[in-house]
């Protein structure tokens, strides 16, 4: 709540009175804002009339809630950061002095205890303290977790930092092989284990490596040219679809149609590039918005192909190469290749590599192209359209390479995401996705790989690690759905990041041209909009 | 000095909507000349220079380089024709640093000969030496001219147009870069179009100069000539720049 009161009389009152005031006004104005919108409620009763629920009750929480935080904020708050600001100037350490604080060793020691204990308890965590607590109980283990790696991560951060794409890359090949050996341990045999990954494979490792390397291919159009697109989702439904049709009216192998479905992605980037040339930033952000409503409302109703609403589904698994069949029916499948137990499990993790060699395909291509000449036109053209024609850059094909490039990577996600599912259709190919996928890449900070990689990291998992909270049910009632609220979660790392880091995560670019030395210069040197 | 004609427009007239900002311009500019061309804000000095580059694109009369008619050719190919642009703003790339600005400027030479050029710019300049890894945004305005010029010379040009070098910049560095246009001209023999306000320095730099009056070229002759006319001095000079 940005209350903001003429600095004059700041100076004049103690902070104790000015909190105060300040509480008042912030009360005031919460009860301005919600008493319509939380104060009464229509709803239905039972001859289903229409009446109106009064909701003071919530309303003065609220208000009180409102008011306690802005009086603490004012009070303690505020003097403390000010103090604090002062401080790191003086020392020239501006998060150095809040982190040491927070992260020392016996907070450590008593999380890793804490993360101890209740895994002994795992299996008698119920019985010993009820359903209700032990969700809280579980809550606190996964807070704890999350304590121990971030200490972990703060006090080793010179060393990660340096190494970080490799550190990276082996953490991300040998998760699957963690979380197995961990459950297996966990429940006490090699079948549990596997079946357990399930979820942390599938609904982590793969849901957000799908949008690691969505976002990576949308970086290439709006990071690298800055060709603002709305509509990236319309690629990822033509390579969906593409893998889908083919796949199951010709039968052909997931290892033909992924370049295919890339290949006609591609086709229609430039398709929509066409048209579009001529237009940037707003304009064209309107014209990709309708494109990708386009692609789905022509998926909708052209059934006699697609199927319509009601989507396309008994789409063909992948295979190892042709080698391994993860189809339980087959004679090649897994189980009877290798002579182990049967489980789900292996397709899911055979499609995490699979993601994951996608993925790394897209970084590699980024970081070569962005070296070449194409890609070095994809930046000038995002700095200055002008100046590159000027310097006989032919902008329109530089702009539909990057159409057709991003969009080629958007078509391969699309085909994996068809073969992951079994089962597509237009649902899957909102807007929202559109949408998400590029607050990813700005979140990330346009145009860096490990920003945007950490921005699906933070957003894909936390929005998933909603549906784990199931403690909340205690304190909501039972109608309460974590996972409804993610685009809240959404829009708070939003308003968070645009505060702190206007430019996303990771500000700075790496430049691609040097004489003798690498020296990367932080975006923050260079005014808005102008650098 | 004077050789074969290099640029030869005759009477360009260019529209913006249904304005005309240029009313059948004739210039030429010959082979190993610097050329200047001089006048008050909006007498479409600068439009001049955009639409020898094809955008906005000359309504009628013809634009000829070397022998080709350029005055329907879309901006990258003139560009490929070897001809070189400081635009007007200096349009450096913000966000990308010197080296890569320079790089570039190289990419219509297919970066053949970017390790001898890139040592030649920073021997004219070599204030972009120390800025090497710096960004474009984060120079200084004389740096970012340098920087713009020094772009443009790594398409090795045959004809460089510079669009208001001297803009917004303290007089000690539009010395040092009227000095630079000069020594290039000097020693390499490049043909240099300029557009200034500027008319005391452009005139003294250059070899012949035109004087561009509402869309309209009215005068012409050598430096000398026009700054010793007395219609130039008391439009352009007289208690003007120095």
């Amino acid at each position: 709540m940005a209350v903001t009161v003429s600095p004059e009389r700041d100076i004049v009152a103690n902070p104790i009175q000015r909190a105060i005031r300040e509480a008042l006004y912030a009360g005031a104005i919460v009860l301005g804002l919600f008493v319509l919108f939380i104060g009464l409620k229509t709803d239905q009763n039972i001859s289903n009339e229409l009446i109106l629920v009064q909701r003071w009750g919530l309303l003065a929480v609220l208000m009180i809630a409102t008011m306690v935080g802005r009086f603490l904020y004012v009070a303690y708050g505020q003097p403390f950061l000010a103090k604090q600001k002062i401080a790191d100037v003086a020392t020239g350490l501006l998060p150095a002095s809040v982190a040491t604080r927070f992260f020392r060793l016996p907070y450590f020691i008593a999380a890793i205890a804490i993360v101890a204990v209740l895994v002994l308890l795992a299996g008698s965590l119920d019985g010993l303290l009820g359903p209700a607590l032990a969700g809280y109980a579980r809550f606190v283990r996964a807070l704890a977790i999350i304590y121990a790696l971030a200490w972990v991560i703060y006090y080793f951060r010179a060393f990660i930092l340096a190494h970080f794409s490799g550190l990276g890359i082996t953490a991300l090949a040998l998760y699957p092989i963690v979380v197995v050996l961990v459950l297996a341990l966990y429940t006490g045999s090699m079948v549990g284990g596997f079946q357990g990954s399930l979820k942390w494979v599938d609904n982590f490792g793969i849901q957000i490596l799908i949008y690691v390397m969505l976002a990576w291919g949308l970086n290439i159009v709006v990071g690298l040219a800055g060709l603002l697109d709305l509509g990236y989702v319309a690629f990822y439904a033509v390579g969906a679809y593409a893998y889908a049709l083919l796949g199951t009216h010709f039968g052909l192998s997931f290892w033909i149609l992924l370049p295919a479905a890339g290949a006609m992605a591609a086709f229609w980037g430039v398709m929509l590039g066409f048209p579009v040339l001529r237009l940037r930033g707003d304009y064209l952000a309107i014209v990709t918005l309708a494109f990708g409503e386009i692609i789905r409302l022509v998926i909708i109703n052209w059934r006699e192909v697609t199927n319509g609403s009601a989507g396309i589904s008994g789409i063909p698994k992948v295979s190892f190469f042709g080698l391994i069949s993860f189809n339980v029916s087959d004679p090649n499948y897994i189980s009877k290749v290798l002579g182990i137990a049967q489980s789900g499990a292996y397709y899911k993790i055979f499609l995490y590599y699979l993601i994951l060699g996608l993925c790394l395909l897209t970084a590699f291509v980024t970081i070569r192209l962005r070296r070449m000449p194409v890609g070095r036109a994809w930046e000038a053209l995002r700095e200055d359209e002008i100046a590159c024609r000027s310097l006989g850059i032919n902008t329109t094909t530089t702009k539909l390479t990057a159409f057709a490039t991003g969009a080629m990577f958007g078509g391969f996600a699309g085909s994996f995401f068809a073969a992951r599912q079994g089962f597509v259709s237009p649902e899957s190919f909102i807007f929202l996705e559109s949408a998400i996928i590029l607050a990813i890449v700005v979140l990330g900070g346009m145009g860096s790989l490990v920003g945007i990689a950490v921005a699906a990291m933070v957003m894909i998992g936390g929005t998933e690690a909603l549906r784990e909270l199931d403690f909340l049910k205690q304190v909501f009632g039972p109608d309460f759905t974590p996972e409804l609220y993610r685009m809240l979660l959404f829009g708070i790392a939003m308003v968070i990041v645009m505060v702190w880091k206007p430019r996303g995560f990771v500000g700075s670019r790496e430049p691609t041209a040097f004489l003798k030395i690498r020296r990367a210069v932080s975006g923050s040197f260079t005014k808005e909009g102008h650098g | 000095m004077a050789g074969t004609t290099l640029l030869d427009i005759k009477g360009v007239q260019t529209y913006y909507g249904n304005i005309r900002a240029l009313n059948g311009v004739d210039v030429t500019v010959k082979q190993g000349e610097i050329v200047a061309l001089i006048g008050a804000n909006g007498a479409g000095k600068s439009t001049l220079m955009m639409t020898i580059f094809g955008a906005p694109r000359a309504r009628a009369g013809t634009i000829t380089f070397a022998g080709t008619d350029i005055t329907q050719m879309p901006t990258h190919e003139i560009a490929r024709m070897r001809i070189a642009q400081s635009p007007e703003g200096r349009r450096i790339f913000p966000r990308m640093t010197v080296m890569e600005n320079l790089q570039m400027g190289a990419s219509l030479d297919n970066l053949q000969h970017y390790d001898e050029d890139v040592e030649k710019v920073f021997t004219l300049f070599p204030r972009l030496k120390e800025r090497i890894a710096q960004r474009g945004g984060t120079l200084s305005g004389g740096e970012q001219q340098m920087l713009s010029i020094g772009r443009a010379l790594m398409a090795r040009p045959k004809l460089l147009l510079l669009d208001e070098p001297s803009l917004g910049l303290a007089p000690l560095i539009v010395k040092q870069i009227f000095d630079a246009i000069r020594e290039l001209n000097r020693t390499q023999g490049l043909t240099v179009f300029l557009v200034e306000q500027n008319a005391f320095g452009a005139l003294r730099l250059a070899n012949r100069g035109y004087v561009m009056v509402n869309g309209n070229v009215t005068m012409s002759g050598t430096g000398k000539e026009l700054l010793a006319d007395p219609e130039v001095r008391a439009a352009y000079l007289e208690g003007g720049h120095h």
